[in-house]
């Protein structure tokens, strides 16, 4: 097991400090913050924030296609909401939303480092995130956008909506992104405490660790195509534009080429929560260490070459989709590693039905459905017939929903203690999780025939034989809604009312266990040293003679 | 610097250098009539009414049973580990297995076998719908916000359009005949969809972009855009309708032809061109400039043109302004192109449209 | 191993910030950042090469023609000037590694100079452009530029307002960090003087001066890319 110095024994009984909440107080002990801790609780408030003002829109839209015609909102109005729906949930949630909130909290803790590299740059992170946020408000009130979240030109350069604002916002939120990466790339390099080797890191920060990767070589490329969509748009400088002589189909080229890895930005961190709530909660070493975390490299690898499948019927070459789809299928193989390593994992554990272990099992159905019909998509002449329907909408939501917001709701109770140092209450958990799974299921199964059936995506009206899908999709969203409003009331209220949150509720192994509850200042007392891997939890039964660690 | 960003964005500067700029929103209309799309069954897939739906459907089919396996597969394993090593005990011992070569090989290889298996198969199928037969039938769609206009090369002076407020027969093709769509947009990114044939491409501006397939069923199938293009996007439908060879030529003609009915105006037919020829694309009604003029008013008004001179809007520059619409521009709109309706339309349509004109005081 | 709340093995430095272990460390992880930095940097400026590239394949006759409007002189001047200024970089890190404080000063300053050297040059180049009705995208007057080429003995074919969009997007983005360069040039100098910097630290320097070279190396590709294409 990994130990913090004698003088933190475990027990507790230890002289506690006060913790960081309490070593200072009042705003500017927030605003200007260093603590990695305190910029982790802030994300985690920004991008819940923003989950309810996409979810809201969401549930708009949701409701705006009860019915094939229009009579809620005009066409112009959803296609507003699809788009501020599409673009806040990407890049003001799912991208900062792990990595931000969670990432932030926990990857000190668990290098057992006193801070990240450089807190100053963490800070800037978050103001930077703020600015980009301010960016996307200021488009919201100022005629809004409504070119989709990909800002396919030249629509996007002719539109009358807020283009190059909301461009500016997202651009911005890049380089938040970008320098949040290439803070967690050389803390794990650099802040490591003693004998905590690379294949001692818990595979949460491995996870973080190829985002990082990811968000530092891709967002670059985000950054100039959005610099160059804004220069069209005020210039007309005739790059994308064909009727100044570009090419539409080259900024489909550049945006994917960020935004396919962006998936994998989004989905890593929720396979790195998913290993240790699997883990923990069964209290079994996670079954190949070294496969799941050299898959999540093979992923960020990969994941550079396939972006042209979002771009089969587009027109780019037939050559390229052929090449595009093989990789395609290529980048699947080291996600059904993890799937399978996971379920191996529960093999012979001690599995307890917690809310977070809920949460981790309903990923596992969920993410699973998302990758599986990534595989039609991914297959030429399927996604011929699916490409731009709502059967690519469920698929999304599957893996970004159902993937990463579940694992992330499902680290945020497991983690809740450690953050906040009081425990939610468990009844209420498993309902809230069961609320979600079914609304979820419920709103995005059918989807998937809606879709199949060639529903378009983006359609304000439709063909009435669409209407029953909808009906129960709708329905379906609402249940979701109250899941997800459920959860975030007992949560708050646990602040108020909870049990105090002992050091290690779950017993878990890795670091972060090893501090108070909430933690100290400096996150531990003295300087930890590991001299075991993560997963080496006392109850595993060594008898049998395993005698590798 | 910052007002760049917080000035309200009009559509102006890119107006004057772009031309084809989406229209202002005018109302939208209700949803396209549209028929429905023959089912099977509400969980099937629409009905397959081209050589190329059954292959798809059958690849479709084996990705949903590997699907299945996979995931009943899974499902299971943990569905049985969780009842079977449900903590019972807070001390319950666990097992010390940390991995396991053999078995990782294995679900790792297994899985990539099969999906080359599936590459393979949709890839054959893909090129099969990229490589359209020599003897096929060209037919060429032109995309503009927001409906398809549909040329008929080899039956000169032949042109179907669709419409937004009224939806009708967009494209006509034979069965059993391979049919080429060499399409282009005029103005943002359309995708040309139907379902039955399973059979979609974008349609860019700026390039020409090919698709065919070949009908097998006679009957009436949507056609939907499937690429997001403004305001009206998703009424951006039509029909396309196949019929026995035998029949296909007249029928063409017959769609394509544009005449007065007994009981219509001659002002009321000019309000059918209006929207089957696509005016409505371009031309409000009710005073808002769009992509062109509107024609609120325009009859008799005293209109400037870009090279300044003045003129009154009377019969013969209407007809001139259809025909020629190049010879002179209207101030204001020197970027946007009006396609030249010459051979298109015949005195008669023409008449029709100025009394239209006139109607909209 | 090392000890518990931040004191470093050696005496610590006025420098050292106290949730890294070493002054060691410290270094390694400023190295490390501003090289995942400067990867960055050149990942965003390589999406520029690639749509230049793009347009040179879809236009070569435009881009061909286009190119003759630009000074090579200038250029040429930039290049040289720019070059030397690398060196000067390198000269200030290496006195600040051997603690020679003047010699930081003298050299910065050298390299500042160069910087500023190279925006007045720019200056020139971009207004020269702007006079004769060569601007960016729609603004770009055609028969006034035309007019300028034909008297210089040259001829413009096709689009060039696209060359001379991608032109003032790269040179400008270039600029930027040379400006943003001449920044920081100034701040560590500032440091400098103040004597911060001596064998023991000197990581402030040697990163600037990593991002100096690579601004230069980008200049070391627009160039020829610009300036000389053939
Ligand atoms: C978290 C985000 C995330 C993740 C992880 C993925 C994962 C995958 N995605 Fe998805 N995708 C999106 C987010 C994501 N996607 C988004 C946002 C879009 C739409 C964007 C837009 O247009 O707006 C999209 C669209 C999209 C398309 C374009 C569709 C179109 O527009 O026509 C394609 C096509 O190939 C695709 C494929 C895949 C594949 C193959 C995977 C694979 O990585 C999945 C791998 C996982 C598995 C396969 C399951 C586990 C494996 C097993 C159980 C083993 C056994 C399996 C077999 C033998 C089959 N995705
Ligand atoms: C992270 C990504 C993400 C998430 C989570 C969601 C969540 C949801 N999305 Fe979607 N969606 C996208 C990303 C996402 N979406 C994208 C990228 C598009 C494409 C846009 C485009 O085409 O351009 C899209 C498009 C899209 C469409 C298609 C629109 C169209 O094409 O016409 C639909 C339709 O049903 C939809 C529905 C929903 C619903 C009902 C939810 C629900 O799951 C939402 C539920 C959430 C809430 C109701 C908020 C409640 C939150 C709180 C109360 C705070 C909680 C606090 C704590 C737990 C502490 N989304
Ligand atoms: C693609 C867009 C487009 C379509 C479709 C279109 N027009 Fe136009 N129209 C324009 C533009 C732009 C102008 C103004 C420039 C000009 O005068 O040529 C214009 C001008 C006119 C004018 C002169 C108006 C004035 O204010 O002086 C008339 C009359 C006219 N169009 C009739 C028609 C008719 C009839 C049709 C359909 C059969 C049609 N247009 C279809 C774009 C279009
Ligand atoms: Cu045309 Cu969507
Ligand atoms: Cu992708």
């Amino acid at each position: 097991m990994a130990t913090a110095d004698t003088s933190s024994a475990h027990g507790g009984d230890h002289a506690r400090e006060v913790s960081f909440y309490a070593a200072k107080t009042g705003l500017k002990s927030w605003l200007v913050t260093l603590d990695h801790k305190r910029l982790g609780m802030m994300y985690l408030v920004g991008t819940m924030v923003f989950f309810l003002v996409g979810g809201i829109a969401a549930l708009t839209l949701r409701t705006e296609l009860l019915t094939p015609e229009q009579d809620l909102v005009s066409a112009t109005t959803y296609n507003k909401l699809f788009t501020i729906h599409g673009a806040v949930m990407v890049f003001l949630v799912i991208i900062p939303s792990v990595p931000g909130a969670l990432g932030n909290f926990l990857l000190p803790l668990m290098l057992g480092a006193k801070d990240v590299a450089f807190p100053r740059l963490n800070l800037l992170s978050f103001w930077i995130y703020s600015l980009g946020a301010v960016f996307f408000l200021i488009t919201l009130v100022n005629g809004s956008l409504d070119t989709g979240w990909t800002f396919y030109t030249p629509y996007s350069t002719s539109s009358g909506t807020a283009v190059v604002t909301a461009t500016f916002g997202a651009f911005i939120l890049g380089f938040s992104s970008i320098l949040t990466g290439l803070n967690f790339i050389v803390t794990v390099h650099k802040m490591r405490a003693p004998g905590l080797t690379w294949n001692r890191l818990p595979l949460f920060v491995w996870a973080i660790y190829s985002t990082a990767v990811i968000q530092i070589l891709a967002t670059p490329v985000l950054a100039i195509t959005l610099m160059l969509l804004m220069i069209e748009r005020t210039l007309n400088i005739g790059i994308f534009d064909p009727a100044m002589g570009g090419d539409p189909v080259l900024y489909q080229h550049f945006f994917w080429f960020y935004s396919h890895p962006a998936v994998y930005i989004m989905i890593l961190p929720g396979f790195g929560i998913i290993s240790e709530l699997i883990a923990v909660h069964s209290r079994k070493h996670i079954f190949g260490y070294k496969a799941i975390a050299l898959s999540s490299i093979a992923i960020a690898i990969i994941s550079f070459l396939v972006w042209g499948h979002h771009m089969f019927v587009s027109g780019q070459s037939e050559l390229a989709g052929v090449v595009f789809s093989f990789l395609t299928f290529a980048v699947a193989v080291p996600t059904a590693i993890k799937v399978f390593s996971w379920v191996a994992t529960l093999y012979k554990g001690s599995i307890e039905f917690n809310t977070p272990m809920l949460y981790a099992l309903a990923f596992l159905f969920t993410f699973t459905i998302g990758g599986l019909t990534g595989i039609f998509l991914g297959a030429l002449s399927v996604d011929v017939h699916l490409h731009d329907t709502y059967f690519v909408v469920a698929h999304f939501h599957y893996v970004m929903m159902g993937g990463t917001i579940i694992a992330f709701i499902g680290g945020i109770h497991h983690w809740w203690g450690k953050m906040t140092g009081r425990m939610f209450n468990e009844a209420h958990g498993r309902w809230g999780c069961l609320l979600v799974f079914i609304g979820f299921n419920m709103t995005f199964f059918n989807q998937f025939i809606v879709g199949q059936q060639g529903m378009p995506r983006r359609y304000a009206t439709y063909v009435p034989q669409f209407q029953q899908q909808h009906v129960l999709s709708t329905i379906g969203s609402y249940i979701l809604g109250l899941g997800l409003l459920w959860t975030a009331f007992y949560l708050l209220r646990s602040l108020k009312t909870g049990a105090q949150a002992s050091d290690n509720p779950y017993a878990g192994a890795s670091l972060e266990w090893q501090t108070q509850s909430p933690p100290i200042e400096h996150n531990f007392h003295g300087q930890p040293r590991v001299d075991t891997d993560p997963y080496n939890f006392p109850q595993i039964d060594r008898s049998g003679g395993m005698d590798h660690h | 610097m910052l007002s760049m960003f917080l000035a309200p964005e009009t559509k102006e500067a890119a107006k004057a250098a772009v031309g084809n700029v989406a229209a202002a929103a005018p109302p939208a209309p209700p949803a396209p009539k549209l028929p429905p799309l023959e089912t099977l069954h509400s969980w099937a897939m629409p009905t397959q009414a081209s050589t190329f739906a059954e292959s798809t459907d059958n690849l479709y089919l084996f990705i949903v049973f590997l699907d299945a396996f996979f995931f009943v597969l899974i499902l299971a394993a943990m569905g049985y580990f969780m009842w079977k090593y449900k903590r019972r005990s807070p001390d319950q011992k666990t097992s010390s297995i940390t991995h396991n070569g053999k078995i990782e090989f294995l679900w790792s290889a297994i899985p990539a076998v099969l999906l080359v298996v599936i590459f393979a198969w949709a890839e054959i199928d893909f090129i099969k719908q990229t490589t359209p037969p020599a003897d096929a039938i060209d037919i060429r769609v032109t995309g503009r916000q927001w409906f398809w206009q549909v040329d008929y090369p080899d039956y000169p002076g032949v042109s179907l359009t669709s419409s937004t407020e009224e939806p009708l027969i967009t494209m006509i093709v034979p069965k059993g005949r391979p049919v080429r769509l060499i399409m282009t947009s005029e103005d943002v990114l359309h995708s040309f969809y139907v379902p039955a044939f399973r059979v979609k491409k974008d349609v860019v501006p700026g390039r020409y972009t090919t698709l065919w397939f070949e009908a097998t069923r006679v009957g009436e199938f949507n056609i939907f855009c499937t690429e997001y293009c403004g305001d009206r996007h998703s009424s951006m439908a039509g029909v396309i309708k196949v019929l026995e060879p035998a029949s296909f030529e007249a029928a063409l003609r017959e769609a394509a032809k544009l005449e007065q009915k007994p009981t219509e105006s001659v002002a009321d037919f000019g309000g059918r061109i209006y929207t089957r020829r696509g005016c409505n694309a371009c031309h409000t009604l009710n005073g808002d400039p769009a992509t062109g003029p509107t024609w609120k008013g325009l009859y008799g008004k005293s209109e400037t043109l870009a090279d300044g001179t003045t003129l009154t809007v009377d019969d013969n520059y209407i007809k001139e302004s259809i025909l020629q619409p190049q010879a002179k521009i209207v101030a204001g709109f020197t970027g946007a192109n009006m396609p030249s309706y010459q051979g298109q339309l015949d005195d008669k349509q023409i008449t029709a449209i100025i009394d239209f004109i006139k109607q909209q005081k | 191993m090392s000890s518990a709340h931040g004191q470093g093995p050696k005496a610590p430095h006025a420098f050292f910030q106290h949730h890294y272990n070493t002054v060691e460390q410290q270094a390694g992880a400023a190295k490390l950042g501003m090289w995942v930095f400067l990867a960055t940097e050149i990942l965003m400026f390589s999406g520029l090469f690639l749509a230049y590239f793009i347009i040179r394949i879809l236009y070569p006759e435009m881009v061909l023609g286009s190119h003759e409007l630009l000074s090579k002189t200038m250029g040429g001047v930039n290049t040289v000037v720019l070059l030397f200024s690398s060196f000067t970089m390198a000269m200030a890190v290496r006195s600040a590694q051997v603690g020679d404080t003047p010699g930081i000063i003298r050299n910065l300053i050298m390299t500042i100079g160069c910087a500023c050297i190279f925006m007045v040059v720019k200056y020139f180049e971009y207004t020269g452009k702007f006079a004769h009705g060569i601007f960016p995208g729609k603004y770009f007057d055609y028969g006034r530029a035309a007019a300028y080429a034909a008297e210089h003995g040259h001829e413009l074919v096709g689009m060039p307002h696209i060359f001379f969009g991608i032109y003032f997007t790269m040179t400008g983005l270039h600029g930027v960090h040379v400006a943003v360069g001449i920044g920081v040039l100034v701040w560590i100098m500032l440091r400098a003087k103040k004597g911060h910097f001596g064998p023991q630290y000197y990581s402030p320097v040697e990163n600037v001066g990593l991002y100096w070279h690579i601004v230069d190396l980008v200049w070391i590709f627009l160039f020829p890319l610009l300036y000389l294409v053939k």
